[in-house]
């Protein structure tokens, strides 16, 4: 079978089951009681496996299986939940999401994932994973997972009926069935094996639970706790009769030994000296967790969705503008011929043009969930690489924003909480000292306002030192020491900004590695964003980043230039002035103007570009007052046509390097404009 | 039987020339150019095709010849080169022909000055000679400089 086809299908769902793990993961760690996260956990890893399986990919099947294997001791009360074991799976969710990005990168998902499969064993047979090298790993056996059931612990209610029926003189056994490899009706052996054991006694328990059995949830063998009064060979027999059964192992159950093992469980797991504890304890243990398991799991409500390749919205997209410019000519006909029906066609036509539109472009918003999703695994991770407690608080994941917007902010948006995490929240106890909590927070937001989305990452760490910050700017040659006395606490913070600038006293693994903050912002305004920062000594910084809501759709103040026609980005522009010619000032070789006691450098655009020259030059200017960060300049065009909303749309691969243009335009008649990039016209 | 090529052929300065018709994707009479300021010289600008912008070469300039004003005739190629779409500028584009293969000839040395990079071969039917454009190489920009630098 041909399976390249169902490949992308493969990716893109591996990734949400991942991304459901982790997040359900990160839930969990908070609420380690409510098991029936862990059902959602394992739902996903068990879909997984069986996609890989499918698809052929061996190694993520085998990794997913043995994190389903402990996910289902987990489930069934077998393992407690420890920082180790979380770390363990955190880990393997990491493997798994870098074997399906290999594959997704045409790799074929393989990987060295011996060592968390080996932790993975270790937690699978109740050790501690920290004790690796100590731990002499043995095969798994059948023998040693059978071992490894009887260890299987019982809630109260199971622990007073074998107590009882031992009483009255019922033995107890737990039976370990294993079918063989190539049984194909696992479900219907498990029926004719209950029907077995149900005929000569009652099955108090059974492990993984009856309703997963049915549904053939299990791998060969599963175990089952009876209480009965015939002897565990007649038992044995009866059920080797069961076709398919490859071996039974009878274990006559030894109350005493229950709650012992109940016991060394506990100790090995938490590591702790609980040799007082006593099996009342770790029954009401267990019963609590028994009360957590039984709450109804909420199901998120699944929305219908469609997934379409992003080409494929773009072709759509242009054919829409061919069909809008159409629009145009036909009103313009329509206007010449002056005919009261065709008005009213075109009229409704105009109005669903435009709602046509909307539909369109909402097609292309995501929202800034599928980026935050990553960071709080992101965040727990740093954390406990630093060694800080940090609380990643997320709001308004639900903003949308265009998907070429979406795919961009991902890494400066890393960047800034890896710096919020180094350089701002302080180590706990730094925080007790300063008489904060412990726990530092982040809170990073997302909301709109206007015709901008707003992204803030607030944290309540140290805030910047203004003073580190000056010494350094001043001793890397960015301010000198006569304007470093006339800046602003705002404009010292923005210095971070700066290239080549990092406060880091230290090289960290985290930050540090040669990329500043620069490259943050240059990404942010590549975007046609901005980023600020505001910061509190020992309290925290905020950094707001502003971004457009589409990278497509632009806001441009069309001019003109001769006969040409140009774009400028609003965003760029500060706003614009008609000057008068004997206004202009010659300052080296360089025409100035003083625009409200600043001077401002004048860039004649038709000098830039070489346009054509076919009208005579007039007495007065018109001038669009653009900035490039601090900086401003002039740019003297012939005439304003007015501001509109027009669609990006790149040059081609072909005119990669075009001379201050950022894309191009099509205008209302069909023809081109061109946009201009104010970035590389100020130097 | 010997095998055929399908050709687009094209006339700039009363010669002819020939395009792989696998390599066209269509030829549109001529539309609003808009100027890219500081490009090279024989790129003309972009037009806007059907949606699409679309960088215009003017064949004349890229070979060297003298520049004449568009006319009624003059016909943009649209060719599709590693995924790029560019157009060609041409004095009049009007026959499709089929060539045979085994009457293409690789010098080209008959060409006069025409720069012998941007030719992969000439073909004579009759009493025609159709010149078979390198496409890679009259596209290219690099190759541009070369020739401007002997030129």
């Amino acid at each position: 079978m041909d399976m390249n086809q169902y490949l992308e299908v493969f990716i893109e769902e591996s990734k949400e089951h991942l991304q459901t793990a982790s997040e359900q993961l990160l839930v969990l760690e908070k609420n380690p009681e409510d098991l029936s996260i862990v059902n959602e956990i394992f739902r996903s890893a068990h879909t997984l496996k069986g996609m890989s399986a499918t698809m052929g990919y061996e190694d993520l099947a085998n990794l997913t299986h043995k994190m389903e294997n402990v996910l289902d001791a987990i489930r069934n009360s077998q393992i407690t939940l420890t920082p180790e074991v979380f770390d363990v799976i955190f880990l393997a969710v990491d493997d798994l999401e870098a074997m399906v990005m290999s594959i997704a990168e045409g790799g074929d998902g393989k990987r060295d994932v011996s060592k968390v499969v080996h932790q993975l064993d270790l937690i699978e047979k109740g050790e501690s994973p920290i004790s690796t090298s100590a731990v002499e790993v043995a095969a798994t056996s059948a023998v040693l997972d059978t071992e490894e059931m009887i260890e299987g612990e019982y809630d109260e209610f199971e622990w007073t009926v074998l107590q009882q029926s031992k009483e009255q003189g019922f033995n107890s056994f737990e039976i370990t069935i294993a079918l063989r490899a190539d049984c194909l009706l696992k479900a219907a052996r498990v029926f004719m094996v209950f029907e077995v054991l149900e005929k000569s006694g009652e099955v108090i328990k059974s492990q993984p639970p009856v309703e997963l059995l049915e549904e053939e949830q299990f791998d060969q063998q599963f175990t089952v706790t009876m209480i009965t009064k015939e002897s565990s060979e007649e038992l044995k027999n009866e059920i080797m009769k069961v076709s398919e059964v490859d071996n039974v192992v009878m274990h006559t159950l030894d109350l005493e030994g229950v709650r012992h093992a109940v016991n060394v469980k506990e100790d090995q797991i938490a590591g702790m000296d609980n040799e007082e504890q006593t099996a009342d304890n770790a029954i009401m243990l267990s019963s609590d967790v028994k009360e957590k398991k039984k709450q109804p799991s909420v199901k998120p409500a699944s929305s219908k969705t469609i997934r379409v390749n992003i080409e494929r919205l773009d072709i759509l997209m242009n054919l829409f503008e061919e069909l809008v410019i159409d629009r145009g000519r036909l009103d313009q006909i329509s206007n010449d011929l002056d005919n009261q029906e065709l008005h009213e066609t075109v009229e409704r036509m105009s109005r669903i043009t435009s709602d046509l539109q909307t539909i369109v472009l909402n097609m292309r918003m995501v929202p800034v969930e599928t980026v935050f999703n990553r960071f709080p695994k992101m965040v727990r991770q740093l954390a406990r690489d630093l060694n800080k407690k940090v609380e990643l608080e997320i709001t308004g994941a639900e903003t949308e924003l265009d998907r070429t917007v979406i795919d961009e902010i991902g890494d400066p948006l890393v960047h800034l909480l890896r710096n919020a995490m180094d350089h701002g929240i302080e180590t706990p106890e730094e925080r007790l000292a300063k008489g904060k909590t412990e726990e530092g927070k982040i809170h990073l937001k997302a909301y709109h306002s206007g015709n901008h989305v707003f992204i803030e990452i607030d944290d309540d760490g140290a805030g910047i030192n203004k003073e580190r910050v000056l010494n350094k700017a001043l001793s890397n040659g960015i301010v000198t020491r006569e304007t470093a006395g006339t800046l602003t606490d705002k404009q010292i913070y923005e210095l971070i900004f700066a290239s080549g600038f990092s406060t880091a006293e230290t090289i960290s693994d985290v930050s540090g590695r040669g990329v500043g903050l620069d490259v943050v912002k240059n990404t942010i305004e590549s975007l046609g964003g901005s980023v600020t920062i505001d910061s509190k000594e020992d309290e925290g910084s905020i950094f707001l980043i502003q971004l457009p809501l589409t990278l497509s759709i632009i806001s441009v103040m069309l001019v003109a230039i001769q006969n040409e026609k140009y774009a400028i980005p609003l965003s760029s522009i500060i706003e614009t002035a008609i000057i008068k010619k004997e206004d202009i000032l010659n300052a080296h070789n360089q025409q100035v103007i003083d625009f409200r006691g600043k001077v401002l450098p004048l860039l004649f655009l038709k000098d830039i570009f070489e346009v054509p020259i076919s009208q005579a030059e007039e007495e007065f200017l018109s001038v669009v007052i653009v900035r490039k960060g601090d900086k401003l300049a002039g740019l003297v065009v012939d005439s304003f046509i007015g501001q509109l909303e027009v669609v990006l749309k790149s040059l081609g691969n072909y005119l990669t390097s075009a001379f201050a243009i950022s894309g191009a335009t099509i205008l209302g008649d069909g023809q081109v404009a061109l946009i201009i990039d104010c970035n590389t016209l100020i130097h | 039987m010997s095998q055929e090529m399908k050709v687009i052929v094209f006339k700039i300065k009363d010669k002819e020339y020939a395009i792989p018709v696998d390599k066209v994707s269509g030829i549109e009479k001529l539309l609003h150019i808009t100027r890219v300021p500081k490009a090279v010289r024989f790129v003309k600008g972009v037009i806007n095709l059907r949606g699409v912008i679309t960088p215009i070469i003017d064949l004349r300039v890229r070979f060297g010849f003298e520049e004449v004003e568009y006319d009624d005739s003059t016909r943009i190629i649209i060719v599709i080169l590693d995924d790029m779409e560019v157009g060609l500028i041409v004095d009049s584009a009007n026959d499709v022909l089929d060539i045979p293969v085994n009457s293409i000839e690789p010098q080209p040395e008959v060409v006069g000055h025409l720069a012998s990079e941007y030719i992969s071969g000439v073909a004579k039917i009759d009493k025609r000679l159709l010149v078979l454009i390198n496409l890679e190489n009259a596209l290219s920009l690099e190759v541009t400089e070369n020739i401007l630098k002997e030129g």
